[in-house]
Parts: C-alpha cells; structure tokens; sequence
C-alpha cells in the first residue's frame, strides 16, 4: 500500500455558522467554527483530531463528508474536489466515505432491527437483496464481533460497546475507504473502549482502511493515530506525527493540553509539574485578534495579537502555528 | 484516629418491574478525617448508588436493604427525614457530576450558596452573603462580588462547578462526596478542578470521597482507592497497592486497558471481554467470573471472602485463597 497517496486533501477550509438576527438579537452574528484549517490524510493511515469541545474538531469531520457545505476552502477526495459537488454527484462518493458517530443511543433507529440497520445502506446503494443481503449482514456481524442472532433484535437490547459494534458494521456494509470516527470511544466503559480500539485497529489492517478519528481522550488518540492535529478555536494549531507531538510538543497550547492528562500512575502524577491554562476558551463569535490562543498564553507577547501565526514545518512533518516555535522559543 | 465514616455490610437495591436490581451488594468501607478516597468502577457497578445511600437521597425505587452507615457515630440509616436534613449540606456535601442541571436557573449564584449558611449555620443574609463572596473567591472564581448576582446561564461549565464546590464547602462539611466532578469538563478545565481539589484537601482537611471511572483522576488525588464490580467491592487498598500491585484480576484488566500515554512503542491493548453483567440475574459466585481469565470451579459456586495482603489491601479473589492453584503474574 502507497502510504505517501494522498486520499483526502482538506485546503483552507472555513465553515460559518450564521445566526438568523431575530427578535431579541437584531444584529447578525457569525460562529467562525472553523477557520482556514488545512491538512492532508494519506491512504491507510490514522490522523487523529484532538481538541476540547467548541473547537471545531466535529465540524471539520462533517464539512469534509458534505454534511454540512464549506463556507471556503476546498476538499479534494482521491483526486476529486468535492466541495461543491450536489448530493447527485456525492452519492457514488457515500459508499467510499463512512462515518461513526459519537452516541451510539441517539445514532442507530430504535424502531428498526440490527439487521435492517445494516442491511440499509445496501438497500440504499443497491449492493445486495434476498438471500445475498442476509448473508452479508450475517458476515458483518461476525465481522464486529456479535453473533448472527442478534440481526432480528432492537438497538435498546444492546450495551453501549455493542451499539457501537452495530454502528462500525453499519459503516463497514458498502466496503468504504474512508472512515470518520466522531468521538467513538467516548460514550463508553473504560473496559469497553479498549475492545472498541482493538476492532477499529482489527479492521483497518484487515481492510486497508484510513481513519479520520476525532476525539478528546488524549492517551486514546496517541494509541490509535499515526499522526495528530491539535485544534484550538478552530485553527489547527499543531500536526505531527504521534510520537513527535507527545514527546516534543511545540505549541504552548498542546503542552497545556498534554500536561493536564491525568495519568494513571501514582508516582508520575507527584512529579509531574503541570500547565495549569487560566480562564476559559473564548468565544468561538469574537475569537481574539492574531493568534488565538494568546489571552491565555503564559509565554505571548506584543507580535502574537498582530497577526494570525501561519502553519510553518519547523522540523521535518512537525508543523506549527506559533511565533514562538517558529523562533525556537528564542527571544 | 476515629473514622468520620464507617459502612458495613450496605445492601442498596432497587425494586423494579422486573425484579429486584442489587446494585450494592454488601459494601463495606471506612474513611478516616481529612482521607480522600477514590471509588472506581464502570457504569452501573454501584459507586454512585453508595454515595446516594450514605446521604439518603436513593431515588425511588431504591431501598436500602441492609447493613449500617455511621457516621461520626451516628447511624444514619432509618435517621428521620428531619434530622438528615440538618446533616445534608451542613456536615455531608455532594457535588454532582452534571454542573448544568444541578444548580437552579431561576435563582442567582450567590442565592444557592447563601441558602445552606441561612439554613444550617443561621447567619443572617448579609453574613451569608460576605460568607458566599469569600467561598467564590476561595474557589477561584474572579470578580466575586459581581458574579455572585449572576445566574448559572451566565457561567461556564468549570465554573459552574466551581459554584457547586463553593457551596458544598461552604458550611465545612466532615465530608465532602464528589460524584464524578470533572467527567463532564474538558480535560485542561479538568485539571484546574482537579487541582482546585487537592488544594481544598491540604487547606479545610475535609475528608474526601472522591467517585470516578478516570484512573487517571484517582492516581492523582487519592490517597485509598476502592475499586467496585457488579456492586461489590473487589479490591481496595492504597493508591500504590491498587496501581502498582493490583491483586484483582479486574483491576489488573481495568489498568491494562488503558494505553501508557508514555509508550513510546504501540502495544495493542488488552481489554476484559465480554460485557458487565446484569444485575438482574446475579448469579452464585463471583460476579467477574465471566469475565476473568482466570477463573476456576469454585468461582462459579462461591463468592470469595477477602484476602488481606497488608492492614490496608485486601482483595476478594480464590485465587488467592491458600488452596488455589499458583499462577504466572501477568503484570
């Protein structure tokens, strides 16, 4: 497998979410959700999406699968600049591109059975009917680790790490290339996760698959990604390879984020001397000027609030968005 | 030293439709004045429903079935209504997990706080009120006296839970219960809690029970960590016995499942099969026997007693029981 193929090429993209001025808001107001963010994913890797909630990481996940349209920017799949494709012209591209959603209650229809659940999105793209449906349903099944007989059941039968099973067997039925996992693990049992993880990783090497795999779990994201984008008020702030992020992270903001993991190690969690980050994330409707991230920065100065700090490689695929890293925190 | 709190032998089940739902089984557990005890376990493992029972706020249909609560050396079980009154809120605080729905929206901040410091220490509202100023700024909430006239929509959601520690401690309770402060916070909002928590710890010496499924977040504040399965306690001891000699295979199981935020080489995890069981049906024996690796004849007849490794560790298990058979140490 070509790892440097690039399968999905996200360049300069903005979503705006505008607010209708109504009758107690008269002006209009504009959440910038995400704002000029810019990556690459090549075929069969993992890049994980962190950052804590309101910083864009799920809307990047759904602008890139059309669910919501890209205010600018450009989104090339395999090649194809799908930005402005209609849903006519998408629909070949659904069966390639997949996506898991975070809750696995409110994602999968109580009223249909797991099989139906499955067995849709082949009726859909008309991949199987009849005996060839149940057979692949079945497979799909085994496939995620739950048994044939569960296909006649409902989704309230099920625990949570099993709804998830449903719902990756779900993506799995059109044979895709591309999956979206939105916050998988999040809804689950510690002990669950760990199975979950595992399936995902089972699959991908099984089937070639690339992942997009938003999350906020930290030491999750490190284990399952190959490499790692760290978003902040949606800007992406820094990407590098998994190992390079955790053993050297550049931008104050990942440090931050990295250091208030709690480790499950007593004697680590003595030593460790933590960044604690003051105050809250600002508003995403009147984001600061210049870099983001400088009202609560310890290290910002005068330059940070001119302008917006550029994604820079400061060394060989570790790229960062901060004055200070870009300088080698010199000056 | 005198222990604020002492459990025996604490039945809790609920009386569903279906039948009778044990979700504590005979949990038994001390804490001494100025400790912080951490309870771990996944959903549905009985952790939140002891705390509710200690402060008799079960919701229906929940009855305690048995066993004995002392508190300070009172018995709190069948305590009239009237009387627990005047120890909730005054000399047992709770924090809820869920910051947004356990303040009232329709009363300012600084009404909830002042209503315990009316009501339990009979200060007068202006006392109150310099009081409920003094708890915000002590918990770190800038501007005190402004947003003490503010209502909950107007504050975050880490400082909304700084609010519900402010008020908890604002009568200096003997004990504080926290039922999973942090899990609905992002992780560097999660740390100025769990910072905040320590700091609280070493300034008032209010004894902690501190209820979670992050190991993380026990490693870094407990000084003892009961570990719950099915209702039961399997294993507790102190924060070095339970993560660095884990006697339980569950424990084993739970720490193995997370992936060392340190590793530098991907290991694939290993996670506990199968599902949590259903507390419905409990069967003889020990409650993890499906699950566990290790599990022998016996497992499946008996419940095991507990094995004391030292004054403080103990774990209930056969394998450790003089008879059994001798096994590898897996960790």
């Amino acid at each position: 497998m070509n790892r440097e193929e690039i399968l999905v090429e996200v360049s300069h993209l903005k979503k705006y979410f505008a607010s209708r001025p109504g009758f107690f808001r008269k002006r209009q107001t504009v959440v910038k959700a995400v704002d000029d963010v810019s990556f690459q994913i090549h075929r069969g890797e993992t890049l994980g999406l962190v950052g804590e909630s309101g910083c864009g990481k799920t809307t990047v996940g759904r602008t890139i699968i059309r669910l919501y349209p890209a205010t600018a920017g450009k989104i090339v799949y395999a090649g194809l600049d799908i930005t402005n494709f209609t849903e006519k012209q998408m629909f070949p591209l659904r069966k390639k591109i997949q996506m898991i959603f975070q809750d696995p209650y409110a994602s999968l229809n109580a009223r249909m059975t797991v099989g139906d659940i499955i067995g849709e999105p082949l009726d859909i793209h008309g991949i199987a009917a009849g005996r060839q449906r149940k057979e692949m349903i079945m497979e799909l099944l085994n496939k995620v680790g739950l048994s044939p007989e569960h296909a006649s059941r409902y989704p309230h039968e099920f625990s949570g790490g099993q709804r998830q099973r449903i719902g990756i067997a779900r993506a799995m039925a059109v044979e895709p290339e591309f999956i979206i996992c939105d916050e998988p693990l999040s809804a689950l049992d510690v002990s669950i996760q760990a199975q979950v993880v595992n399936l995902l990783e089972d699959l991908q090497s099984k089937l070639g698959l690339t992942y997009l795999f938003i999350a906020h779990d930290l030491s999750m994201v490190k284990h399952i990604s190959n490499r790692i984008g760290v978003m902040y008020l949606g800007k992406l702030v820094e990407l590098a390879s998994s190992n390079d992020l955790y053993q050297n992270p550049l931008h104050p903001y990942t440090r931050a984020l990295l250091s208030a993991i709690p480790v499950p190690d007593p004697d680590t969690a003595d030593q460790k001397q933590r960044i604690i980050l003051e105050g809250d994330v600002p508003s995403p409707i009147n984001p600061p000027e210049g870099c983001r991230f400088r009202t609560r920065c310890r290290h910002a100065r005068t330059g940070c609030g001119e302008s917006t700090p550029e994604m820079k490689e400061v060394e060989p695929g570790h790229f960062v968005a901060c004055y200070l890293a870009h300088d080698g925190y010199s000056g | 030293m005198k222990n604020i709190l002492e459990v025996k032998d604490l039945h809790t089940s609920f009386f569903t439709h279906l039948g009778e739902v044990k979700a504590v089984n005979g949990v038994s557990f001390a804490v001494g004045p100025g400790e912080v005890i951490g309870i771990v376990g996944e959903s549905g493992s009985g952790k939140s429903v002891t705390s509710l029972s200690i402060i008799n706020l079960l919701p229906f249909p929940g009855k305690i079935v048995g066993g004995s609560i002392l508190f300070a050396g009172k018995e709190l079980i069948n305590l009239p209504e009237k009387e627990m009154q005047k120890i909730r809120g005054n000399e047992i605080s709770i924090i809820f997990q869920d910051p947004m729905t356990s303040l009232n929206p329709v009363f300012t901040v600084g009404n909830q706080i002042m209503e315990p410091l009316v009501r339990h220490r009979g200060l007068s509202r202006d006392e109150a009120r310099q009081k409920a100023i003094e708890m915000l700024a002590m918990v770190g909430i800038p501007s005190p006296e402004k947003r003490i006239n503010q209502y909950p929509h107007e504050f975050s959601g880490g400082m909304r839970q700084r609010v519900m520690i402010a008020m908890a401690l604002c009568c200096r309770p003997k004990l504080l219960i926290a039922d999973e402060p942090t899990t609905a916070l992002d992780v560097t909002i999660q740390a100025q809690i769990i910072e905040l928590m320590k700091d609280l710890r070493d300034k008032t010496g209010t004894s902690i029970i501190l209820i979670t499924h992050d190991l993380g977040v026990v490693a870094e504040v407990c000084s003892r960590v009961i570990v719950m399965y099915a209702g039961s306690i399997i294993e507790q001891g102190n924060r070095r016995d339970i993560f660095y000699r884990p006697r339980h295979p569950y424990t084993r199981g739970l720490l193995r499942s997370v992936p060392g935020i340190r590793a530098k080489q991907k290991e694939r995890l290993k996670p506990i099969d199968g599902q949590p069981p259903d507390l419905l049906n409990t069967a003889a024996g020990c409650p993890f026997y499906p699950r566990c690796e290790h599990a022998m004849l016996i497992c499946a007849e008996e419940r095991p007693s507990y094995t004391e490794f030292s004054s403080a560790h103990k774990a209930a298990c056969w394998l450790y029981h003089p008879l059994a058979p001798r096994v590898e140490r897996s960790i």
